[in-house]
């Protein structure tokens, strides 16, 4: 045993030198790739506008027609319906994000990128996506139509 | 002494020009009824050249902004003389340099020229066609149009659907939530300093993986050299076979030459992140087979959401892909099946893909 512990202190002083070395070695390499990882991760970008917005003014829509507007700094869908009311959704395709538009003949909500249709209510009723669009609340004043994000109950 | 004679001489005085020229004298290439598919990874490498050449000509006039980016590539199309050419030749090199890399990856499968030793050679040579398709699409964006707009739009929230680092991945490929003038900043680094810096890295250990193992011999031809040595035929490399390799790339440039000029690429109309999608949204054609894929599967597959799945399907497959040549040891006659049947399968598939897609509306 104690043949064996001599020969053995040196390697396990030798370990500690390499530990040492080694931590520091890879502690600063950590700093150096820090500020980096950092640097790659865009800065957030302030919602502009808030909760509501002016989404048009109410002569600008004919009946059965739509338009988008921004909502922030996403797109919103701005449909008046044949019977003259206003219906606001989020413009955003849940699928893979391309932009919907209204298809007036068939009264629904198209997806050009994959095919997807909704409902007026938002619901996704065939193609691929997988969730239904957000619907906002509309309101009339004076000339101009409001937009408003559904406060949760 | 002519000009020619004073620079060799010179080149003998300090380095052994024997030495320097022994490899071009002694690389020699099998000679066989399939020898021409040896021309398909240098003509990928000439069209990889042309890519070079011309996007630097491009960045002399482009400009990367959401403001400007249409503008400039719409003023070297109409002012820059000549301006029209070299966007059309970049844009269709681009293309048929991924069409004659695929063509050389399934001749590399179907040929045989994957298998051992040449299994990094094979590695090597898929993450360059990753590299390229990276190349593509980041440079689909550049001219900021609307096609090019919904079309990373799709890409990169397919990207986001990647569990766990999807969004992250998302965000830094965007430069935020959204694709915007960010993005277009990010994917013209991206597609002008960070894809060509990698892929020089690889291209020359692909090129020098080939040199080493030398050019493979087809398992059939192979088989009928054994038996009969007496058959076995090989050219020089040069002047020979290079000789030969360069006529294809004059052929090469005529295609591209005559396409680019009477095809030129369109530039479409500038990209409004607030207009609703048109139809007809498209991908590049390579990646058609995905989109269309993910455009047929439903919504939810049993409880799961139907284009994770497809996008993690995916993922399996092209890691699988670039492991192919593990799963055809030496003298393993069910892997060379199977690693055959998985080739055919594919082929097909993404014929077929391809073509669905551009016939459904």
């Amino acid at each position: 045993m104690v043949a064996d512990s001599n020969p053995q202190s040196k390697p396990a002083r030798r370990r500690i030198i390499q530990v040492l070395l080694g931590g520091g070695l890879l502690g600063s390499f950590a700093s150096f790739i820090y500020p980096v990882l950092r640097y790659l991760v865009p800065p957030p970008v302030a919602e502009l506008g808030g909760d509501q917005v002016i989404a048009g003014k109410i002569a600008e829509l004919k009946p059965n027609s739509a338009k988008i507007f921004r909502f922030g700094s996403r797109p919103g869908l701005l449909i008046r319906n044949s019977d003259g009311s206003y219906r606001a959704l989020s413009a955003t395709c849940t699928h893979l994000g391309c932009i919907v538009q209204y298809h007036g003949d068939v009264q629904e909500i198209w997806c050009a990128c994959h095919n997807g249709f909704y409902d007026l209510n938002g619901r996704n009723v065939s193609g691929p996506p997988p969730r239904p669009l957000e619907v906002y609340e509309v309101h009339l004043q004076g000339d101009d139509v409001l937009v408003s994000r559904k406060r949760e109950a | 002494m002519t000009l020619f004679a004073a620079m060799r001489n010179w080149i003998e005085e300090r380095f052994n020009w024997a030495d320097l020229t022994a490899p071009l004298r002694e690389k020699a290439v099998p000679a066989h009824d399939l020898s021409y598919w040896y021309f398909l990874g240098g003509i990928t490498l000439f069209l990889f050249g042309i890519q070079v050449c011309t996007g630097i000509l491009l960045l002399l006039y482009y400009r990367p902004s959401a403001t400007e980016a249409f503008e400039s590539v719409q003023y070297i199309m109409t002012r820059v003389q000549f301006g029209w050419l070299v966007r059309s030749i970049h844009s269709w090199a681009a293309n048929l340099m991924i069409f004659t890399a695929f063509c050389h990856m399934f001749s590399v499968l179907f040929l045989g020229a994957y298998r051992k030793p040449r299994e990094m050679t094979w590695i090597t040579g898929m993450l360059l066609l990753f590299l390229a398709m990276g190349f593509g699409f980041s440079g689909y964006l550049l001219p900021w149009n609307t096609l090019a707009f919904f079309a990373t739009k799709v890409g990169t929230e397919i990207t986001g659907q990647v569990p766990v680092i999807g969004h992250g991945l998302k965000v830094f490929l965007r430069g935020g939530e959204d694709v915007t003038g960010a993005t277009l900043t990010r994917f013209f680094g991206f597609h002008v300093a960070l894809l060509p810096g990698l892929t020089t890295l690889l291209l020359l250990t692909h090129i020098a993986l080939v040199q080493y193992f030398g050019m493979s011999v087809p398992p059939a031809v192979e088989a009928r050299w054994k038996a009969l040595p007496s058959e076995a035929r090989h050219i020089k490399f040069f002047p020979n076979f290079f000789l030969r390799e360069l006529m294809a790339w004059y052929i090469a440039l005529g295609v591209l030459g005559a396409l680019a000029a009477i095809l030129p690429w369109e530039l479409g109309t500038k990209a409004d992140p607030f207009a609703p999608a048109p139809a007809g949204i498209r991908p590049e054609w390579y990646f058609m087979f995905m989109f269309q894929t993910l455009k047929k599967i439903p919504a939810k597959v049993w409880f799961a959401d139907g284009d994770v799945l497809g996008i993690m399907a995916f993922g399996v497959a092209g890691i699988l892909w670039v492991l192919l040549p593990f799963f055809d040891p030496a003298g393993d006659k069910r892997g060379r099946k199977l690693v055959l049947g998985a080739g055919m399968f594919a082929l097909s598939y993404i014929i077929a893909m391809t073509i669905y897609g551009y016939m459904a509306k």
